[in-house]
């Protein structure tokens, strides 16, 4: 194990009693509870841990946060694995194993590299210009190549171990981020007693107070925040969510939080909670107190490892005691790497050079520096950088006026480290997504909140307020407005602790650094987005060949499409575009920024919705009868329907056809009954309720009469078939309306939306009762002597409940409703209880119809049956082109009534049409052929593609009833082609031929039915 | 133009990439006019104008943006381009399309990626085969690629998808069209850009149309941010926005836009080699170049403009992601869109004439019209051109919402992508 050797002695948040070991590229090393890999890594002397993506570049760690680009590590192995983690985030802990990704055989020599050979060729959109011929290449060689090269981390390789959750709240007023500026908004609005959320994506509170050396109220700020958390914790209504983060700000204030709750806990030994969880906030106020990112300065070769960020050295050597170097070159254009090289030098570090962009480096910061005897040098450039896995050294020069050119001749300058700072850019992400308007601001050269849209407020950093006690200032201001806001409070500020104001010299902003060849000329590139190896060069070549949009400036060099979204590369990159164009920065603009802020996992996005509660499975109450019977279920909508009844015994289980010709059998000539209960039901009431009725169907039942059944069919303003199903008047304003399985949402969703918005006159209530009853349907010449025994008081004569009609009686001993309705053209009666009641009834029917062998049937033989009778089965026998003209039920269609949806449409031209598409049987040639359905049907029984096609089977069975297979077809001018013969092509080679018959095959006069 | 290729890249390295030309010329309205304006500069509207040039000789023609080129629909959507369409007339249309993109990269000198890597569709229940062999029967007797796939055979093409019985929706098989896939979307636009300046189209961005001039019932010119054009003829090509510009010379569609988003992964080595799509538990899939998976589902069911979507549709589509694709449960949503889509009642475009004398209008490709970017453009220059639709986009006129002959791929059909 290598022992931290650039771990200084003493300070950092980390924890010296706790050491953690963890591997990293198989190698074993030793940090501290309290870092992130990064920290360690930097403290074990490591700083080459990736490569690149195009180029394969050797990359090292750049920054301390979120916006990290460069260190993305494959954590774990095996089902826990997970890709492109970002290592200045991931928190260490005992036997994490990290590794580098993206390069082959190892991050150390990878064959990747070849490519960065090569990066004069591959320049931005190279791609576009290649690769073309000879043209099936890009399929089997150039492809397939860029696709391997391509991704960076790979995908888990089984399925994921862990859960995940979600909780919905509602809170007065949100808070993003805690640092300065948002813990002091979050005191000044618990204060209140609003029901507060605070919210920050690091493991501890405190934001950038945690990386710097302030002091507030005369005391580390450190201190300060833990007293301020902990009066927060206090707090009844005040909700502390670390290591959570803010991903999406949606319309109504409607934000998505993704917290980690188990990522930093040893694997495996996590409680069992879910790992991550997605809190969606509906908020009344919003503070966004979401800080900075610092820019990366574009200068030669500005990519190797030992280049970070200055405030990111800064917060190594302060929060984590880790030496990201021994002797630094500090490059910058602001005051703020002063500060950090202050602190760098306090640590131990040795400040080689601080190489200032500006003309002069005035004010306290740099009086300091001057002090200790740092050399200085104003108005100088780096030109190039040395080393290759680490950096070694760089090369400096004086610059000219507009600094665009360097003079003189290079100075070399040793260093391991380079800390560089192009000033800050405010975290205006969620503000952006909020649909707030952006502003750029000249003087801090960085773009600010603008115009607000949402109630949501900005402070700190985040707003461009850079200095410590204005941020305080600026957070409790805006927490107690807040707070007012959502109701709580006067609106007064708190009182604000103590803290030291530096005023700032002005930054100089130099959005390319000079060297001594032109951009894109010698060999160093000037890298803009350090991920997806944009140069500065890549840019101003996407300029030259007009892709001068911002957005076409993205997409043809891919600048911020990494998985850090360009959180360190967007504003340089517009801003040399900007140069490029000799445009003002704000005309060019930015890119919209996009949910989520950083990358957030699929399983918390799908939370428990997975498995077998990836969607409600519905279940009658008889389920647990027929799944102990055996029964093979069908996915109906979201109903698990029994399909058959397969009977089994020691020689094996009947196969489907067995058994549907076996169910049929009996349902033909003695009893069966099927579990009905999943057919949408919809209890209409209100004056009206006959007027809408006859609105919504195509048939009359203004004069339906109480106690009768009516069969309808519903269409769309198109006239075509949306559902079907029997209506029954229960009384005078009473009806109970039976909708398909599959639509009894959309058919309730329809009906409101015709009563809601067209109309809003008719006096009716619509509920749906699809689930307060059980139906069973009880079918076959045997029914009506079962029903008889469950129902004795109940007079079953035709003429006492004839065909059609509907009673209510007591059967096996609870109150039902019963309908004579069929559909299998048997007599049947349709008895239906209230659920709870449905599996007793069930199992009386099942013994009062033990004698007459009552055998129960799934869906596939009501299917058969119905066929054979040529009942439609709505969305088979039709497809929202189908008319009831087309399925031969024109006399559903009233011609007296004034008016019905889909009236209109029967009159138009196409609609009209005597030689659309219509419903016909089909009888085979051979009888034993069972076409399969979907088979396209033609007039030649031969013939080169593109055949002309009539039509095609919807419904094929086997009828043992008739001992031959049946079909129904949709078929061209069909009515006028009885008799005529019509082919099916199989495909293979195989046709057969058929005969256009009508589609009822059993019982056409009905004897049966009303029997 | 200078031609594209290994040598002149290789050229141009020498010199340091510093002589390339724009890849389309910039231009500003001319004084003159133009013979024909196509409004709209999406995919359709640049492929209109190539054809116009290529296949009519009318090259006096501007493409005016108001926006910057292929940043609506045509720059936001999934790629999925395959033309298994179950009518016979979107068959026509769709295939035609497709057998464009076959050769587009070599005609346009761009390369568009246009990879065929195939596409499936899933069937869950009865209701789901019973279509699929629907489709594959008809496309096959249409000249259509297409196969139907066991649930095995759709484990054996995709390797990583889930077929256990013991899902809440178990995969029953699917269709499979081998010839279809994905493109470069914005390579499509670019690539069309390119071609069709260098015949001399003009390219006008950031150029808001916001009027359409009439005389006589006769289309003049239109009103622009940039002052008035005078036109010939005028093309409407403005997707989610096609109602507003017809509006604009009182023509009310049948056309209804709704936000469809989209979303991408981070990039992760190749792990999905085909396209995914699933209708009944709702959402499709494909890994892009880059390593990206990039997915979608079904439109946001409320109406307008505003080119943001609900959450929960997120949401819902990753916990059918998760059912069809378990491994994915740790990968990582990076970036989430939307687009808005132009939907007409049923599910197919309109590329037709209008009432109004010279003016034109393509439109109503809803969630599916990027595979039919180069076909769209071929008919609809044709369409301008002959003041005549032609035979494949003949059965997509206007008309056909006033006789009923409607080509609905709504109901009889799966994902409308
Ligand atoms: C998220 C999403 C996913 C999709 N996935 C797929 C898919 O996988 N496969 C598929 O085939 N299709 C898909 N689509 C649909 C497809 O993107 C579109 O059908 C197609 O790109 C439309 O191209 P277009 O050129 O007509 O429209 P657009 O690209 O939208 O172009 C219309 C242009 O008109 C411009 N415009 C509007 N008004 C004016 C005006 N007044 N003046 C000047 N210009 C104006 C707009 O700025 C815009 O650039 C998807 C769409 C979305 C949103």
């Amino acid at each position: 194990m290598t022992k931290d050797a650039f771990r200084g002695a003493t300070g950092g948040r980390i924890d010296r009693s706790r050491p953690v070991t963890f591997t990293f590229n198989g190698r074993t090393y030793r940090g501290y509870q309290g870092d992130t890999l990064a920290s360690a890594l930097l403290a074990n002397g490591v700083h080459l841990v990736g490569r690149s993506f195009k180029y394969h570049r050797p990359r090292g760690i750049l920054s301390a946060g979120s916006e990290e680009s460069n260190a993305l590590i494959q954590l774990e192995r095996g089902n826990r694995t997970e890709p492109n983690l970002r290592a200045t985030q991931i928190e260490i802990h005992e036997g994490l194993a990290a590794s580098s990704q993206n390069a082959w055989p190892s991050v150390e020599t990878d064959v990747g590299s070849i490519n960065n050979v090569l990066s004069k060729v591959f320049v931005a959109g190279f791609y576009y210009k290649t690769f073309m011929h000879p043209q099936s290449f890009w399929m089997k060689v150039y492809e397939p190549v860029i696709r391997r090269a391509a991704g960076l981390g790979k995908a888990p390789a089984e399925p994921d171990p862990d859960f995940y959750d979600k909780m919905h709240v509602h809170s007065d007023v949100l808070i993003v981020g805690s640092g300065p500026a948002g813990l002091m908004a979050a005191l000044a609005a618990a204060r209140t007693g609003a029901r507060v959320i605070l919210a920050d994506e690091q493991n501890e509170f405190g934001g950038s107070l945690l990386g710097t050396r302030e002091m507030i109220d005369g005391r580390p700020a450190a201190d300060w925040v833990a007293a301020a958390v902990e009066e927060l914790r206090a707090f009844p209504e005040v909700r502390l969510l670390p290591r959570t983060t803010v991903t999406g700000y949606y319309d109504h204030n409607y934000l998505i939080l993704a917290e980690r709750r188990t990522d930093h806990l040893p694997r495996g030994s996590a409680p069992k909670i879910s790992r991550q969880r997605l809190w969606k906030v509906r908020a009344k106020q919003v503070v966004l107190a979401t800080g900075s990112h610092e820019r990366p300065l574009v200068f030669a070769d500005n990519d190797r490892p030992g280049i970070m960020l200055a405030g990111a050295v800064r917060t190594y050597v302060n929060r984590f005691a880790a030496l990201p170097g021994r002797r630094a070159v500090v490059l910058t254009n602001n005051d703020s790497a002063y500060a950090a090289a202050l602190d760098m030098n306090d640590a131990g570090i040795e400040i080689a050079a601080i190489v200032d962009l500006r003309g002069h480096a005035g004010g306290p910061l740099a009086a300091e520096a001057k002090r200790r005897g740092f050399r200085v040098l104003t108005n100088t450039a780096i030109t190039a950088t040395h080393g290759s896995k680490r950096v070694t050294g760089v090369d400096v020069m004086m610059m000219n006026g507009p600094g665009e050119d360097v003079i003189g001749a290079p100075t070399r300058i040793d260093c391991d480290l380079v800390a560089m700072s192009g000033g800050w850019n405010p975290a205006v992400h969620l503000f952006s997504q909020s649909t707030g308007k952006l502003r750029y601001d000249d003087e801090l050269s960085c773009f600010v909140p603008g115009v607000s849209v949402q109630a949501e407020r900005s402070a700190g950093s985040c707003k461009g307020t850079f200095d410590l006690p204005a941020c305080l200032a600026e957070g409790a201001a805006t927490g107690a407005q807040a707070a007012l806001a959502a109701g709580h409070g006067d609106g007064v500020a708190p009182a604000v602790p103590a803290a030291t104001s530096v005023a700032p010299q002005p930054l100089r902003p130099l959005w390319i650094v000079p060297t001594t060849t032109p951009v894109g000329h010698g060999k160093a590139k000037h890298f803009v987005d350090f991920q997806n190896d944009v140069s500065a060069a890549d840019v101003l070549l996407a300029s030259r060949e007009g892709y001068q949009s911002v957005e076409h400036l993205k997409r043809y060099t891919t600048t911020g499409m990494g998985t850090d979204q360009g959180k360190t590369s967007n504003v340089n990159a517009l801003a040399i575009l900007a140069k490029s164009l000799a445009s003002p920065i704000p005309q060019v603009g930015t890119t919209t920024f996009r949910p989520p802020y950083t990358p957030t996992t699929y399983g918390v996005l799908a939370g428990r919705d997975v498995g077998e509660l990836a969607d409600a499975a519905r279940v009658t109450p008889m389920h647990s009868w027929h799944v102990a019977h055996g029964a093979a279920f069908e996915d109906v909508g979201q109903w698990k329907r029994p399909w058959y009844f397969p009977k089994g015994d020691a020689q094996g289980t009947e196969d489907m056809h067995a058994a549907v010709r076996r169910e049929c059998r009996a349902v033909r000539n003695g009893v069966g009954v099927l579990d009905a209960s999943t057919l949408g039901k919809i209890d209409i009431q209100g004056p009206d309720a006959a007027q809408l009725l006859n609105r919504v169907y195509t048939n009359a039942f203004l004069k339906l009469d109480i106690g009768k059944c009516r069969y309808g069919v519903m269409c769309k303003e198109d006239g075509m078939v949306m559902d079907d199903g029997v209506t029954t008047r229960l009384g005078p304003n009473h009806f109970l309306m039976t909708t398909t399985t599959g639509n009894a949402a959309k058919v309730l969703e329809w009906l409101e939306d015709y009563i809601q918005t067209e109309w809003p006159d008719l006096r009716v209530f619509l509920t749906s009762v699809t689930e307060h009853w059980a139906t069973a349907s009880i079918a076959g010449p045997k029914a009506r002597e079962v029903v008889a025994e469950l129902a004795p008081d109940l007079d079953l004569s035709p003429e006492a409940f004839p065909y059609m009609s509907y009673r209510e009686a007591v059967v096996a001993g609870v109150p039902a409703r019963i309908f004579r309705i069929s559909f299998t053209g048997e007599l049947s009666y349709e008895i239906n209880v209230p659920a709870q009641h449905g599996l007793h009834l069930w199992e009386n029917i099942m013994r009062a119809g033990e004698k007459h062998g009552i055998t129960p049937y799934g869906t596939e033989t009501m299917h058969v049956l119905r066929a054979e009778k040529g009942y439609i089965i709505v969305g088979q026998e039709t497809d929202a082109t189908v008319t009831p003209q087309d399925l031969g039920m024109g006399w559903v269609v009233s011609k007296q009534k004034a008016d019905f949806i889909g009236k209109r449409s029967y009159t138009r031209k196409d609609t009209a049409r005597s030689d659309r598409k219509q419903l016909v049987g089909l009888l085979t040639d051979d009888p034993n052929e069972v076409l399969p359905e979907g088979t396209q049907l033609t007039a030649i029984a031969d013939g080169h593609a593109p055949v002309p096609m009539l039509g095609h089977v919807t419904s094929s069975y086997f009828s043992d009833t008739l001992g031959r297979s049946i079909a129904l077809a949709l078929v061209s001018d069909g009515f006028n082609r009885m008799g005529q013969t019509i082919f099916a092509p199989l495909g293979g080679g195989k046709t057969v031929s058929c005969a256009v018959t009508k589609p009822v095959f059993y019982d056409p006069e009905g004897v049966r039915l009303h029997g | 133009m200078a031609k594209y290729s290994i040598f002149s890249l290789l050229r141009n390295a020498a010199s340091h990439h510093q002589n390339w030309d724009r890849a389309w010329r910039d231009n500003r309205p001319k004084p003159d006019g133009y013979d024909v304006v196509i409004i709209g500069g999406g995919g359709h509207g640049l492929a209109t104008a190539y054809y116009l040039a290529k296949e009519h000789g009318i090259t006096n023609v501007a493409v005016i943006e108001r926006s910057w080129l292929g940043g609506g629909n045509t720059g936001r959507n999934t790629t999925i381009i395959r033309s298994n369409y179950l009518w016979d007339e979107s068959a026509a249309l769709y295939e035609k399309s497709l057998q464009l993109y076959e050769g587009l990269s070599q005609e346009l000198n761009y390369n568009i990626m246009f990879s065929q890597r195939g596409v499936l569709n899933l069937a869950h229940n009865l209701g789901d085969v019973r279509e699929g062999m629907r489709r594959v029967n008809a496309l096959r007797l249409n000249g259509v690629d297409s196969e139907w796939m066991t649930a095995e055979q759709v484990k054996e093409f995709c390797p990583i998808i889930n077929i256990s019985k013991d899902v809440r929706y178990p995969i029953m098989g699917g269709t499979l069209q081998r010839r279809a896939g994905t493109a470069r979307h914005d390579a499509v636009a670019w690539g069309f850009a390119r071609a069709a300046s260098a015949r001399g189209v003009d390219i006008i961005q950031n150029c808001e149309v916001t009027g359409i001039r009439r005389e006589n019932g006769k289309v003049v010119g239109v009103d622009t941010s940039m002052g008035f054009v005078k036109a010939g003829k005028v093309g409407i090509v403005a997707a989610g926005h096609s109602s507003v510009v017809a509006g604009m010379a009182d023509l009310r569609l049948p056309v209804e836009s709704h936000p469809l988003q989209a979303l991408v992964s981070e990039p992760v080595k190749p792990v999905i080699d085909c396209v995914v799509m699933s209708n009944t538990v709702h959402v499709y899939v494909s890994q892009s170049d880059k390593g990206e998976l990039v997915m979608g589902a079904g439109i946001d069911a409320y109406t307008g403009y505003g080119q943001r979507g609900s959450f929960h549709v997120i949401e819902h589509q990753m916990g059918a992601l998760l059912e069809l694709f378990p491994i994915f449960s740790r990968l990582r949503m990076l970036r989430q869109w939307a687009g808005i889509v132009d939907v007409c009642p049923d599910a197919s475009p309109i590329i037709s004439k209008t009432p109004v004398d010279n003016l034109f209008i393509n439109c109503g490709w809803g969630t599916g019209g990027f595979k039919a970017t180069p076909g769209s453009g071929f008919v609809f220059a044709h369409t301008i051109a002959r003041g005549e639709p032609h035979a494949l986009n003949a059965p997509f006129g206007l008309e056909r919402f006033n006789t009923g002959h409607l080509i609905d791929e709504h109901g009889a059909a799966a994902v409308a992508h």
